[in-house]
């Protein structure tokens, strides 16, 4: 049958193609101006194969070539001095940002999206970017340790939130936990301007010791290269297939075709058989090149991999396996097909790795070689299908200085401030505000979520939701670990993008930090609207700026990123969205700091940082008012090192027991959730001298909430002080009283908070409510101290290993 | 002593299984699906995963297993064996253990930290702990509600063979808030929440796991 077809569909060769300069091509709906497809025209000097046109129209797709932002890059140059670089290992340009993190061990981590597939297909959608993310860091050389997932949605009581919401977190969940990932952290924020457009960025963090780093180019004529993974099919196509429908229509290869859903679709199975299988490989030391299919497929693989090397390379598409018949060359070229890697391989050790791949029911391709020159040539079937200079394909695609415009309408935005917004004055009032706060959708409990991940997986999660970063230990022996964050406010953003996206930056830093772990470098996943837009464009400068010039301020590089463009409801485009991943190191895991208060037999509450009446943005004028307006807290890159510096010291020496970021929400919030999560009651006194309205609810950056054993008081507020960092003792934990006393204003009880805060995701998302889901029960969120105590003694025979 | 911990296709807390097996001093010997060997270990775990992708039925393509034909035969002679999340799938597919396990009553993946009453300290895995004790260990699954008919369960409770049960609220389900059984020699004992998530306070809500990989060292321990 697939015989029989092959034999009646005409393939557009290179010598076809020559022969036929005046046919026309559907360049316009595959996504490309007259412009790009002049230039191709140029740089082949012939009109493109078919195959030739899918590769470049996905290849120079926004997605993939980045072409509307790429003229930005030079803010990050700028602003990396030679110190920041140093660890940098690897950096922009490869699949993903690499850093020396001490030990000889080298971390690997970046973020993506999945922004449009997961609103179309929110399980499929969510799982393969996942997916797509993990394969980027085995690329890399390293095997992946955790996941994130910063996530926005529409107005979380839509009814289409409904569908995606529980769609995307299923579909993280069971791909993501089928591959043995611990999911250590992410966001999840609602707002009405993700309604069509929901943002569903996955990052994924790895690690390997240094010398194993892989990049991935294809050097060495006559070197192998072979595909291995998952077969090819129609799935995840996209735009190519009006190739097919346009060439053939009305032959039989154009009907009777199933069209296959553009979103792509995942097996976790194949991808966790893939990652050990490719680790193998790695442990024999038999691959010189490696990349990963996503985006583009075997387009941007076999291309990225020959622009990257010395030599050119030769590919005969017919081997490669496929899972559907009759596919023409350029639907193998584009195919999304997930699980797929290639590998560059020496002829004297393609035997080894096929019996590796073999061990693990892994199908493995020889599908060509690289070659002397510096062309890509395809063929099918013994016909060249495609001839092209693979960096014009990969890394010289067309570059946009796209318009930038201030919108009009920021300075209204600006000038419609906070201020006049009615306050709560009475306790009652401010009672009533801060239940009502911890129960709104963007504040309360995750738990609903996360619950559905697996954060237990390897053995190595030290840290993971609730708490303000994730952490993994990378290295049983020293206690080595890697903490990680992703933040982005994008109300702040949207106020003043330079300054709302350095408070992203400024959040994901504080927050590595709030877990005792050194902020060491950053990527980012930049989420906006259309680049065709001018004062999108501004955004997306600001933004950019914003982060390049803050992270010269804190030292620390940027090691990579994503661009997502194009996110929007009809013409309007969702809040932008920068999304900042941080990761740090520490030495040993064993001086992290937890979130939960209650920990020590008497604790100190101390609020470090400063408090002024910053409401532009914040989650209070948000929930109680629908308010967006005014400027965003202000940023103080100097006084956010500062803290890092004091919390990492307070790690250090012991000085700290537990440490909560103060960010959405405020303090009010910080002291709910700290409670909450570490079961304990507190006494809170406000500072008389200032309204208790802002001291609660205020959103002022640069600031944590810590815990301080009684013991160690006066050295850490000696050592605030004479730092110069600003503190305030906030007041104490109460183990006692199971609840928490703020003096003036009101009383809550632990469980009444906990209703409150637990209640909302699933009261909105749960599908049956048949239990009694506002009931606390003791296992609501344990806390260590709860089991040991009921434990020891009732197995007292059991002794501690070590 | 010598812990074998089996790796299937998918299998993911083979490396969690083999580090308790370290933490209650025992050796572990890592054992492959396609090798008819245990490789001369003195009692088999079978960890969490998806074996084979949990395609067809959780459990019910890595029963089929060369390894598994090793580990059955070995099991009716008296060799403890644990079976753990997709592990007790696994051994309740090959009839080492009655009953079967569903899919979540809230039809999605659940992880979190639960909290279990050991109802039976007699088996190989779990004298170490005391009769009633509660102990706190993650639970994490989307398919984890065990089922049998009446009979079955009436004849598990008759004979003292539910080891351990859910304390507090049911996290998937399971009939009578059984979380792990045993076989009728109490040898075998499949469950499904962590015990090797929960050796260290560090990585894990508590150590309350350990006590089931220091009994097997117990049980094994020339007298």
């Amino acid at each position: 049958m697939t015989e029989q077809r092959r034999a009646v569909r005409p393939v557009d060769t290179v010598k076809h193609a020559e022969s036929t300069p005046d046919v026309q091509q559907p360049y316009a709906e595959l996504g490309l101006k007259d412009d790009e497809y002049a230039r191709i025209r140029e740089i082949l000097g012939r009109r493109p194969t078919d195959a030739e046109l899918a590769m470049y129209s996905v290849m120079w797709s926004e997605h993939c070539s980045y072409k509307s932002s790429k003229v930005h890059w030079h803010y990050w140059k700028e602003n990396t001095t030679d110190e920041m670089r140093a660890p940098i290992l690897a950096g922009i340009g490869e699949n993903a940002g690499v850093v020396d993190v001490g030990d000889g061990w080298a971390v690997t981590f970046k973020i993506e999206s999945h922004n449009h597939p997961s609103y179309v297909e929110p399980y499929q959608g969510a799982a393969t970017g996942v997916g797509g993310i993990v394969r980027d860091i085995i690329a890399m050389g390293a095997r992946p340790l955790a996941v994130l997932d910063p996530l926005r949605f529409g107005a979380a009581d839509h009814p289409d939130t409904k569908r995606v919401l529980p769609g995307v977190v299923a579909g993280i969940g069971g791909y993501g936990n089928c591959l043995g990932l611990p999911n250590i952290g992410g966001e999840v924020v609602f707002d009405a301007s993700y309604q069509g457009n929901p943002l569903v960025n996955a990052m994924c963090i790895g690690a390997m010791r240094v010398s194993d780093l892989h990049l991935a180019h294809a050097s060495g004529t006559g070197n192998k290269v072979i595909l291995f993974g998952a077969r090819t099919g129609l799935d995840g196509i996209g735009g190519v297939s009006v190739l097919a429908s346009e060439t053939f229509s009305g032959e039989e290869g154009g009907t009777g075709r199933k069209k296959l859903p553009s979103v792509q679709v995942g097996d976790p199975f194949t991808e966790k058989v893939l990652i050990e299988c490719c680790l193998e490989l790695f442990a024999e030391r038999i691959v010189v090149g490696i990349q990963d299919l996503g985006g583009a497929g075997l387009s941007c693989a076999t291309s990225e991999l020959a622009s990257a090397g010395d030599g050119g390379m030769r590919v005969e598409l017919d081997r490669v396996p496929l899972r559907a018949e009759g596919m023409t060359p350029a639907e193998i070229l584009s195919s999304e097909s997930q699980e797929r890697m290639c590998a560059v391989v020496r002829p004297e050790d393609v035997d080894a790795f096929m019996r590796v791949c073999a061990k693990w029911d892994v199908i493995a391709t020889e599908i060509g070689e690289v070659t002397e020159g510096d062309r890509l040539v395809i063929t099918w079937h013994g016909e060249t299908v495609l001839d092209v200079p693979p960096r014009t394909v990969a890394h010289e695609g067309p570059e946009y200085h796209r318009p930038i415009e201030r919108p009009v309408d920021q300075d209204i935005l600006q000038a419609n401030s906070p201020e006049l917004l009615a306050r709560p004055t009475t306790p009652d009032e401010i009672r009533d505000t801060l239940l009502t706060m911890i129960a709104s959708p963007n504040l309360a409990s995750r738990e609903w979520v996360t619950s559905q991940y697996d954060r237990y997986v390897r053995g190595g999660t030290v840290l993971s939701q609730p708490s303000d970063t994730g952490m993994i230990r990378i290295d049983e022996e020293t206690g080595r670990g890697v903490a990680a964050a992703t933040d982005c406010n994008g109300r702040f953003v949207k106020l003043d993008p330079y300054t709302g996206t350095q408070l992203a930056l400024a959040e994901a830093y504080r927050n590595v930090a709030t877990g005792g772990a050194m902020p060491l470098a950053v990527t980012n996943c930049l989420n906006f609207g259309s680049p065709e837009d001018p004062g999108v464009m501004w955004q997306f400068e600001q933004a950019v700026k914003g982060l390049a010039e803050g992270c010269k301020q804190l030292g620390i590089p940027v090691t990579g990123g994503n661009v997502s463009f194009y996110n929007q409801t009809g013409s309007t485009a969702i809040l932008p969205t920068p999304v900042v991943g941080v990761l740090g190191v520490i030495d040993d895991v064993r001086r992290r700091i937890p979130t939960g208060i209650g920990a020590e037999a008497g604790e100190t509450l101390i609020l470090l940082g400063e408090t002024r009446e910053e409401f532009g943005g914040s989650e209070w004028a948000h929930v109680v008012h629908g308010h967006l307006g005014g400027l965003p807290p202000k940023v103080d890159l100097a006084r956010e090192r500062l803290l890092a510096e004091i919390l990492i010291a307070g790690s250090r020496d012991g000085l700290i027991s537990a440490a909560h970021d103060l960010s959405e929400g405020g303090l009010a919030q910080a002291l709910v959730e700290t409670a909450l999560i570490g079961q304990t009651g507190a006494r809170i006194i406000l500072d008389p001298d200032q309204d208790p309205f802002v001291q609660l609810f205020a959103e002022s950056a640069g600031r944590v909430l810590v815990a301080v054993p009684r013991t160690e008081e006066l050295r850490f507020t000696e050592m605030c002080t004479a730092r110069g960092l600003p503190w305030r003792k906030t007041g104490v934990v109460d183990p006692v009283s199971e609840a928490l006393q703020i003096q003036d204003i009101a009383t809550f009880p632990l469980a009444e908070l906990r209703r409150a805060w637990e209640g909302t995701l699933p009261a909105l998302f749960d599908v049956k409510r048949h239990h009694a889901r506002f009931t606390p029960s003791r296992q609501a969120a344990v806390e260590p101290k709860a089991a040991f105590g009921a434990i020891k003694a009732a197995h007292g025979t059991l002794v501690p290993p070590r | 002593m010598k812990l074998g911990v089996i790796t299937f296709p998918g299998t993911l807390d083979d490396v969690d299984a083999a580090r308790a097996a370290r933490y209650a001093d025992a050796e572990a010997v890592p054992l492959w699906h396609g090798d008819a060997d245990l490789r001369g270990v003195d009692a088999v775990i079978v960890p969490g995963g998806f074996s084979y992708g949990d395609y067809l039925r959780a459990g019910a393509i890595a029963r089929f297993a060369p390894v598994m034909g090793e580990v059955i035969d070995a099991a009716r002679n008296g060799m403890p064996v644990l079976g753990i999340c997709n592990g007790f799938q696994v051994l309740c597919e090959a009839g080492l253990l009655p009953g079967a396990l569903v899919r979540n009553h809230r039809l999605h993946f659940v992880c979190r930290d639960q909290w279990l009453r050991v109802e039976d300290t007699s088996t190989a895995w779990t004298t170490r702990y005391e009769p009633g004790a509660e102990i706190l260990i993650p639970v994490k699954n989307g398919e984890g509600a065990f089922m049998a008919d009446e009979a079955t369960l009436d004849m598990l409770e008759g004979e003292g063979r539910v080891v351990f049960r859910y304390a507090g609220e049911n996290p998937n389900g399971s009939r009578r808030d059984i979380a792990g059984i045993r076989s009728a020699d109490g040898r075998i004992v499949g469950l499904m929440p962590h015990p090797e998530h929960a050796i260290d306070a560090l990585t894990g809500p508590s150590d309350d796991g350990l006590g089931m990989f220091l009994s097997a060292v117990d049980a094994l321990a020339p007298a």
